[in-house]
């Protein structure tokens, strides 16, 4: 019998991390439209977007059906413990959703989509970031089902970890809007980003001392001898880049590093996270393998997955191939 | 005050699927709609099929895009209060939902964009294409969704092993025995809503005297197509009767409130069921009919609900009612159909004040059939979530309390209020700008422009 969970493990994990990357620029746009100087500067920021967004989010639903197909245990042992975060995401997706059509289409109200819009793509970060640091946590569990309450995700360090994904989404909005936009808009762009990627290297320095004084599993697997050796380079790759980022960002010419050096840095943040958690799916509780479908399962899902999802990719590719280039006041879809 | 989170789950589901189950209501429709008139204005070249697609597509858009963030919603909730659920059917149900995620993303991703946004872009049969693509990709969506839910309906294909359902055989769980007549009556369902809009959109215009050639194309062309698929829904929807019967002997007895298994027995009308006496008061019954209509015979057995244990029996108000509602409104549907083309023989259906009132106030007729079946189907399948084997109380997640789910259920009435009300207010503004006003349209669907959209000139 040929064992699925590898695979599923790498689809997953690719389409969760593109889902971070995809809804992450976005959802970091939106976080800065507040900030934005005035109603062209917020149209600019919105059209940069538009075309593309929805298109991001589906991988959420992806992702959540994914799991629920792949690793079931993981989705109901999750989706309880985590069940005031996933609201707040879900809620704010769709006031932040709707916004973009409506905003357009029901003039009258705009102010209030517009609010919706920044304030949806706030909390919609800050609540993906307490999921993120709960899971980390882990959580209580008897027998197959989550057995804590409903508030127990809510700790100082998932509050941390929501602040540390509101800053990064917010580097990604600024090394995207970097990338869009020029003039007056891209200089804003560039002291947003220099902020955004100031607050993620202090959360994210505080979340890395701060996870492996927290679990003693952890603190093993990164300072033991020779682990500690041979993932030194993690952290000091994520430094150089951090120091990368900077410099690109204040280069004042350099108009796509500072949204790469963004991406590499979630790229190292995840694989810090999979290091300290491999092989568990429900961190403490559960290996993937515990957690799989039943083979048939995997295997029923596999065949549509792997005809259906390079031609998703390949279509998403060429969507952001056709609106690449700066964004314009008058042109947005062409 | 004991707050249940049992029946506070459940009624937050049926908040957010009420909800969203009006938008594919549409949508499914309407891709369709739209599909048939680029195929008419591409083969006949007459401009008029053109301005009628633009327009329902920009309605489109908005229902569609309504429809995905609700129904992003969907998923979660299996996971965050039904979690025991979840644990139990996963290996069924996830890669239908799955399935139904990747075909809407395949959509999505591709002709989507196309249909909205590429019609200079592309030649004029790669337009078309994309149009029936979408309408496929929809009839897809409903097609995966439809097979979790019958498979809820009439289990097939799958054994229990530690409380969780393993596969056995996959075409036996999509196929299962409630599914072909269930996706037929659904379909039908969405066509003859949307139906029912265009009716009354067209009916509004007409009364008005705007778009006048526009309104007298949409109101003949969807008289014609409704006249077949409203008896064709009669039709399926007995078919649906038969395999409940079958399948669903418990559910069927609820559905006609029969207390006591019979032949030769009556159609009741009407009823007050009441449930402690296992009885009906104030019964309007025509004798022998029931047998009839549900067995097609009339020396037919039904099942009444007494020979089941109380324990499994469905609250028999709601799909009692519900069913009526739905097949009154059926027949309503079919005297209106029957009426507007009996008017077009004779010449008067365009300026038939009466009838076109009631097409234009007509458009909830739909909605509301497809609301009414859906509770009938829902309610009748309870206590189980999969019916016989595993009990809706046994399925909600073990953790929640009721004040969570109060205040989540707070969260969603607020929040679905507030974006079907701005939803309600586009749509609005879309209906009242009309298929004319082709300039505006183009701004918005070239790029989007710098300043807002303002839905009628000069306002």
């Amino acid at each position: 019998m040929v064992d699925f969970v590898p695979i599923w493990t790498i689809i997953l994990g690719v389409g969760i991390f593109l889902y971070v990357l995809l809804d992450g620029f976005d959802l970091g746009v939106g976080i800065l439209y507040r900030f934005a100087p005035d109603a062209t500067a917020r149209n600019l920021m919105m059209n940069s977007i538009s075309p593309i967004w929805d298109g991001n989010e589906t991988w959420l639903i992806l992702g959540s059906v994914g799991l629920m197909a792949a690793f079931p245990l993981a989705f109901a042992i999750l989706m309880p413990a985590l069940y005031f975060p996933i609201l707040l995401m879900l809620l704010s997706l769709i006031f932040r959703g709707v916004a973009f059509e409506f905003r357009y289409r029901d003039s009258p109200n705009r102010t209030f989509w517009d609010h919706g819009f920044a304030a949806g793509s706030v909390l919609a970060t800050f609540a993906q970031g307490i999921v993120l640091g709960s899971f980390i946590q882990g959580f209580k569990v008897e027998g197959r089902h989550f057995a804590g309450g409903s508030l127990d995700c809510f700790t100082p360090f998932s509050l941390l970890t929501g602040a540390c994904l509101v800053f990064g989404y917010t580097l990604l909005g600024a090394g995207w809007l970097i990338m869009k936009t020029e003039g007056d808009l891209q200089r804003r762009a560039r002291h947003w980003g220099l902020m955004a990627l100031a607050g993620v290297a202090v959360a994210v320095v505080a979340v890395s001392i701060w996870t492996p004084v927290m679990s003693a599993e952890i603190r093993e697997r990164w300072f033991s001898w020779p682990n500690f050796l041979i993932l030194l380079p993690v952290p000091v790759i994520t430094a150089l880049l951090a120091l990368w980022t900077w410099r690109a960002i204040v280069s004042e010419t350099d108009e796509y590093a500072p949204f790469a050096g963004g991406i590499l840095l979630f790229v190292m943040s995840y694989i810090g996270i999979t290091i300290s958690l491999w092989p568990m799916i429900v961190p403490h509780q559960f290996t993937l393998w515990q957690a799989a479908s039943s083979p048939s399962t995997q295997a029923f899902l596999l065949v549509g997955t792997l005809l259906l999802l390079p031609v998703i990719l390949t279509y998403t590719a060429w969507s952001y191939w056709v609106f690449r280039g700066k964004v314009r006041g008058d042109i947005g879809y062409h | 005050m004991s707050l249940d989170p049992l029946i506070l789950s459940r009624l937050q589901f049926v908040w957010v699927v009420a909800w969203h189950i009006m938008l594919p209501a549409v949508t499914v429709g309407l891709a369709s709609f739209v599909a048939f008139m680029e195929a008419m204005s591409f083969f006949t070249g007459r401009e008029i099929y053109l301005r009628i697609s633009m327009f329902w597509t920009r309605v489109f858009s908005v229902t569609f895009g309504m429809g995905v963030v609700s129904g992003i919603v969907m998923p979660f909730q299996f996971g965050t209060n039904w979690s025991r659920y979840s644990d139990a059917t996963a290996n069924i149900i996830s890669p239908m939902l799955a399935y139904e995620g990747l075909t809407a993303f395949f959509l999505e991703a591709g002709f989507l964009g196309v249909l909205l946004f590429g019609r200079k872009l592309v030649p004029a049969w790669a337009h078309l294409m994309s149009a029936l693509m979408v309408a496929l990709g929809t009839l897809f969506s409903t097609f995966w969704i439809l097979v979790v839910n019958s498979w809820m309906q009439t289990p097939t294909g799958a054994t229990l092993v530690d409380g969780r359902f393993v596969p056995v055989s996959w075409w036996d769980i999509v196929f299962s025995p409630s599914f072909p007549t269930r996706l037929g009556h659904t379909v039908a369902g969405f066509y003859i809503t949307t139906g029912f809009v265009v009716l009354s959109v067209a009916a509004f215009y007409l009364r008005q005297g705007r778009f006048v050639s526009e309104a007298r194309l949409m109101l003949s062309v969807t008289l014609w197509l409704l006249l077949a698929l409203v008896p064709l829904q009669i039709f399926l929807g007995d078919a649906s009767g038969l395999v409940t019967l079958h399948h669903q002997p418990a559910k069927l007895a609820a559905i006609e409130a029969r207390w006591d298994t019979g032949s030769r027995i009556p159609l009741t009308l009407f009823a007050i069921p009441d449930e402690q006496e296992a009885t009906n008061h104030f019964a309007i019954d025509v004798p022998v009919l029931g047998s009839l209509i549900l067995t097609h015979d009339p020396n037919g057995t039904v099942k009444g609900l007494k020979d089941f244990p109380r324990s499994d029996w469905p609250m028999v108000i709601f799909p009692f009612f519900a069913f009526r509602i739905m097949v009154g409104i059926g027949l309503l549907m079919l005297a209106i159909v029957v009426t507007g083309n009996v008017l077009r023989r004779d010449d008067r259906l365009y300026d038939h004040e009466w009838f076109l009132r009631v097409c234009q106030y007509g458009v909830p007729l739909g909605f509301l059939a497809v609301l009414a079946g859906w509770v009938v189907t829902e309610t009748g399948r309870q206590p189980w979530t999969v019916y016989g084997l595993l009990r809706t109380a046994d399925s909600v997640s073990p953790s929640l309390q009721g004040w969570n789910v109060v205040l989540s259920l707070i969260g969603y009435i607020v929040t679905y209020a507030t974006i079907f009300t701005g939803g309600y207010a586009v749509l609005s503004r879309i209906i009242h700008s009309g298929p004319a006003t082709q300039q505006e349209d183009e701004q918005v669907q070239s790029g989007r422009p710098s300043s807002p959209v303002r839905p009628v000139p000069g306002e």
